[in-house]
């Protein structure tokens, strides 16, 4: 096992634990955590990707990847605690809960 | 004006406007009805040059295929381009008179930045040609989508919007991580090399998995779909249809383009059949969900949650034929028009009641007789009654259904049909009941403008014309269609 495929294993592993955060955590923002782990994983394959070029010269495309997938998992981050903070002080908990918003109705 | 002028215009044009917009509110209104109408032009013109030229490739700095991004169109993606501008003028029209409501003054400011920011967000997915630009894309319609499901700021919509952000952004890191998969196996990320060089092999197999996954948790396919009705009905009525309409048809779209010219279909017949299955199960839990809710527009988001599953039968029924694909896509077409009529149609009705209670709507059909009429008709699209365009697309779906031998589809689809009848039933025959003018109290409502009237009839009209234009975009699909004889299948 190369050194590459160490990494890329080990950010499929991390993408799986994000994803089981996500999946269980009912606090939000472990939720939100959960997520970003979820990216560190997933850039963490594009990097050690990157390395897939014979000649031993790192390939430049995943990382230009990486580098806009950075800026929209900031954005995503920064949009969710924004309105985690909102939801929480609206509310004061900080759990969704699906029954609660069944009704889903108000507007305007 | 050149066609690849029109596809960087239908990107460009939106995304400067909607900053413009943000900055300086005063214009806000005017530049995006301005907009939306040019955007209808740039479309309506690229559609005519994919229907005299053929597929178009525009690469964006002449940078082309391996390392540059290629803006890409085909019939499929001219239709829809086209259906976004369409349905996103109406409801921009539609918009102003809607957030002129006292309660909503707020909401109003922002949403025509985001309604903006939107239309460029899909022009620019649906001409990307390449898979990394559509993680870029989709991850861009997420979060204005989730501003906008977030716009009305009660509790109800911000538990929806967060919810919808972490199911979405979930959703973007499984095609992420697809994407990477497919990136390391054939160094490329552009659609056409990747559907020449593409294996059925493992990593390929786990990748296409993480995409499906991805892709239906944002098109909300059953058992996936939990999301979907709290958002769509707590979002402003003009943004539920944009979601409805539009952003759901997105998602859909890139899994059509890679399941026919990328993947080699032919292998998964078995996922196919599992997805054909959900698409079936979510046709009868949806509509059934749809019958038994209290609120009109949780009744037309569980109508969503049921019609998406017509979209999904076509990986269950395609053999070798363009039939299922092009009833696929034009069911899409037709109920992106018809969802956005009732979505309007019941944005007016809540804005003259004060309610979207079904049962307080008795006596409606006398009050807004053009909002009603403009529900009913666009029932008529989502029940595929004749001469709607549901009618021809469910209609080409039902044959295939019926040419590949899965008896059980048909029998889903025509019982689909009569689930609808009974939900748009229950509105407008409420909506009929008399209310004794003496016994109870003369009720309170607001008086509606003209323009939210006649945009969802118009919207819905125009739903029942695709059924009976149906040549016009039948004939745009034959261009680049995976089976079409002509084209050779695939990507340019």
């Amino acid at each position: 096992m190369t050194i590459a495929t160490l990494y890329a294993v080990c950010g499929v592993m991390l993408f799986g634990i994000g994803f089981y955060g996500v999946v269980i955590c009912r606090h939000l923002l472990r939720k939100v955590i959960s997520l970003n782990l979820m990216g560190s994983g997933t850039f963490l394959v594009l990097v050690a990707l990157a390395h897939r070029t014979p000649d031993g010269q790192p390939d430049s495309v995943p990382h230009a990847m990486v580098l806009t997938g950075l800026v929209v998992s900031v954005s995503a981050t920064a949009l969710a605690l924004a309105s985690l903070r909102r939801f929480h002080r609206e509310t004061q908990r900080t759990e969704l809960s699906l029954h609660a918003e069944r009704r889903g109705t108000d507007d305007a | 004006m050149t066609p690849e002028l029109a596809m960087v215009g239908l990107i460009t044009l939106p995304l400067a406007a909607g900053i413009i917009a943000f900055v300086v509110r005063r214009v806000a209104v005017v530049l995006t009805i301005v907009v939306a109408s040019v955007q209808i032009v740039l479309a309506g013109h690229l559609a005519h040059s994919v229907f005299y030229q053929g597929r178009l490739r525009y690469e964006v700095g002449g940078w082309g295929a391996p390392l540059g991004i290629d803006l890409y169109v085909d019939g499929l993606s001219a239709l829809m381009l086209l259906m976004t501008a369409l349905v996103g003028l109406a409801i921009v029209v539609y918009s102003p008179s809607y957030f002129a409501h006292p309660r909503s003054h707020h909401s109003g400011e922002y949403f025509w930045p985001l309604c903006l920011f939107l239309f460029a967000s899909l022009n620019a997915l649906f001409l990307a040609g390449d898979l990394f630009n559509l993680y870029v894309t989709l991850e861009l319609l997420t979060l204005t989508a989730v501003a906008l499901i977030g716009l009305a700021g009660t509790v109800d919509a911000l538990a929806a919007a967060l919810r919808y952000l972490i199911v979405a952004v979930t959703a973007s890191l499984f095609f992420l991580l697809g994407v990477a998969l497919l990136y390391s196996s054939y160094g490329t990320v552009d659609l056409h090399l990747l559907a020449t060089k593409f294996q059925f092999d493992l990593p390929s197999r786990c990748s296409i998995v993480l995409i499906a996954v991805g892709l239906l948790l944002k098109t909300a396919l059953f058992p996936l779909h939990y999301w979907l009705p709290p958002a769509h009905a707590a979002a402003p009525s003009p943004a539920s249809a944009l979601l409805s309409g539009l952003v759901l048809k997105s998602s859909f779209y890139v899994l059509l383009r890679l399941w026919f010219d990328v993947f080699p279909y032919a292998d998964l017949r078995l996922v196919g059949h599992l997805l054909g299955v959900l698409g079936a199960t979510a046709i009868l839990w949806g509509s059934i969900q749809a019958i038994r809710q209290t609120h009109l527009k949780l009744l037309v988001a569980y109508s969503t949650v049921a019609q998406i599953g017509y979209l999904f039968l076509v990986f269950s029924l395609t053999v070798e034929t363009t039939m299922a694909w092009s009833g696929a896509v034009l069911f899409a077409a037709s109920h992106s028009l018809a969802k956005a009529a009732a979505f309007l149609a019941a944005g007016s009705l809540k804005y003259a009641h004060d309610s979207d209670r079904i049962d307080e709507l008795a006596g409606a059909a006398q009050r807004q007789p053009v909002t009603i009429f403009a529900f009913a008709i666009a029932g008529v699209g989502l029940m595929g009654l004749p001469p709607s365009g549901g009618f021809l697309a469910k209609w080409m779906l039902l044959n295939s259904a019926v040419t590949s031998g899965r008896w059980g589809y048909a029998l889903v689809m025509l019982s689909g049909g009569v689930l609808a009848a009974i939900y748009v039933f229950r509105v407008v025959a409420k909506s009929f009941e008399n209310i004794d003018p003496i016994a109870s109290c003369p009720v309170a409502t607001r008086p509606i403008s003209p323009w939210m009237q006649w945009t969802p009839l118009a919207l819905a009209v125009a739903s029942l014309a695709l059924g009976v234009l149906a040549y016009l975009p039948l004939g745009l699909l034959e261009i680049g269609a995976p089976f079409s004889p002509t084209s050779g299948g695939g990507t340019p």
